[in-house]
């Protein structure tokens, strides 16, 4: 894998891994991905959603889920910009964006997700930023989730 | 039922530090060998006195070690669980087993050698392994890819570094804490550095050096991060009873507790999902209360503080997780000089910390506070009668402990 990176775009890190292992748990998110829409885990008992998808509610214990589509926007929780490159071959992406983002629909903390986020200029994005998701069809398993800016 | 001061380290044996790689031809086996055989003599105790291993982060393999080194029986083999966080709950652990009677005289202690590897998985091909981690395992090192891990893969979010990046990120964005606060802690821990024999850093650090130096990831830059080392460092710990017999001052173990929030859990690393209260913090304060509460102590009882500093905004946010200032004002107490060694109200990483003087995964710093406590270290803080020691942040757990001088 290392050295084998693609033509890389910067700001944008690479896809490298093509296979989201999914099980019948997280299958739905990635199936969803396909057809660029974001669905979330949601607690089928107390309603508390949950990211990334997991055998059992933090807050009820439940184990009774369902997946609730979600408008895909949300705001810049926390972030980095990755400048050093952790691997030679990656020097053409960077600097790029990466963070936490507090999705809307959800009840925030426990359904963040954890993504790189493309089209910003590294030296303005700032926390709180608006962002949308984009899913990049890798191949037909795995259609990688980013956020960028909403467009105004 | 308490540990408080049933326990106190005895003994305390160090290999010399190195940059990463530079211990070569030592192993990580021969490096916690040489430390143990140190700290027992340190003791003046022999091998044939240690029946117990308490460590963390997988530092070693008792049963390697054991056979090794001739250990004539092992009556007690633990670890805590996680990484470096577990540091001083390990001693805690050690503590308890004495207490019990399961064991008499106990070893915690890392080695570390970074040959073929990096902590951190920043090396070349540790990075998959680093984003693909599964369920459960070290990130330190991947062994496969979890459903649940495929959702973090391709972010881009690849190191510790990158971690605790958004955290000090984000307490600037509620608290105003400025890339200045970083580097009052990067300055005094290296002026604290100069003095010392033992530390791999010790050019004096400028403010213009600090803001010259290049960025690795917003909001960190070089002088932010540890350094990367090799070494290793053990400490023995038996019951005061005893101690109080040997040949060192005993340094009791007032309180060494390890945990953390439930939902803190492996978030750091992975899925940061914690309440706000949580994520921007060091992840301590839990811990933090119930350490003081067991060693019926409060911050003001602390004559120096030995905090994990992988990584400057940490140190701030432990400042505040201790109760030394209140949260969110962890900048300004550092700005206003009150962790400098000489003038400030609290002293921190006297001995130059992981930042200026090695990183062997917290056990610096114990080595300091146990000098501290027993008046010989090399920038002693008159007088000091009661150290904190921490471990981590890292994923749960993570670990404070109180040690004090036996007066």
């Amino acid at each position: 894998m290392a050295g084998d990176f693609g033509t890389l775009k910067k700001g944008q890190f690479p896809t490298i891994l093509f296979d989201p292992h999914a099980d019948p748990t997280t299958q739905p998110f990635w199936d969803a991905a396909k057809e660029d829409r974001l669905v979330c885990q949601q607690c089928s008992d107390c309603g508390t959603f949950r990211m990334p998808p997991s055998p059992f509610c933090f807050n009820c214990q439940s184990r009774g889920y369902q997946y609730t589509e979600l408008p895909g926007t949300g705001a810049i929780y926390s972030f980095t910009v990755v400048r050093h490159p952790l691997h030679p071959d990656l020097i053409d992406c960077c600097p790029y964006v990466a963070g936490t983002v507090e999705l809307d629909g959800t009840q925030g903390a426990g359904a963040r997700m954890l993504v790189n986020i493309i089209d910003v200029d590294p030296d303005t994005v700032k926390i709180g930023d608006r962002v949308e998701i984009v899913f990049e069809h890798v191949n037909d398993e795995m259609s990688t989730p980013r956020f960028r800016p909403i467009s105004k | 039922m308490s540990i408080k001061d049933r326990a106190a380290i005895v003994g305390v044996g160090a290999t010399p530090y190195y940059k990463r790689g530079q211990s070569y031809p030592e192993t990580e086996l021969s490096m916690a060998c040489s430390a143990i055989l140190m700290a027992l003599a340190d003791a003046g105790l022999t091998i044939k006195d240690l029946d117990g291993f308490s460590i963390y982060s997988n530092s070693c393999d008792p049963a390697t070690v054991g056979a090794e080194l001739g250990v004539p029986e092992v009556r007690w083999a633990t670890t805590t669980t996680s990484g470096g966080g577990g540091c001083v709950g390990a001693l805690g652990v050690a503590a308890a087993a004495i207490d019990s009677g399961m064991a008499t005289t106990v070893v915690t202690l890392m080695t570390l050698q970074q040959l073929n590897k990096r902590l951190g998985g920043s090396a070349v091909g540790g990075m998959l392994g680093y984003a693909t981690m599964s369920e459960g395992s070290s990130p330190y090192g991947g062994s496969g890819v979890s459903p649940s891990a495929a959702f973090t893969a391709n972010n881009g979010l690849l190191s510790p570094g990158h971690s605790f990046a958004q955290i000090a990120g984000r307490h600037m964005h509620l608290y105003g804490t400025k890339r200045e606060h970083f580097a009052e802690v990067c300055i005094s821990t290296r002026d604290n550095a100069i003095k010392r024999p033992t530390a791999l850093r010790t050019e004096p650090l400028t403010l213009d050096e600090y803001f010259n130096a290049r960025m690795i990831n917003d909001p960190l830059c070089l002088f932010d991060y540890t350094m990367e080392s090799d070494g290793a460092v053990a400490v023995i710990t038996t019951s005061t009873e005893r101690a109080r017999d040997l040949k060192q001052p005993p340094v009791l173990i007032s309180a060494a507790n390890h945990g953390g929030d439930g939902r803190w859990g492996p978030a750091l690393f992975k899925y940061f999902q914690s309440p706000d209260e949580y994520f921007t913090s060091s992840g301590h304060r839990p811990v933090a209360k119930r350490m003081y509460e067991a060693a019926g102590m409060r911050p003001s009882d602390v004559d120096v503080a030995l905090l994990y500093d992988h990584f400057s905004p940490m140190v701030i946010m432990q400042l505040e997780d201790y109760g030394f200032c209140p949260i969110g004002e962890g900048g300004a107490f550092v700005a206003d000089g009150n962790i400098r060694y000489g003038t400030g109200s609290i002293p921190v990483n006297t001995h130059g910390g992981n930042l200026s003087e090695a990183y062997i995964i917290g056990m610096t710093h114990v080595r300091e506070a146990v000098e501290q406590m027993r008046g010989t270290a090399v920038n002693q803080v008159a007088g000091a009668e009661v150290a904190l020691v921490t471990g981590g942040p890292a994923g749960l757990p993570v670990s404070g402990a109180l040690l004090r001088k036996d007066v």
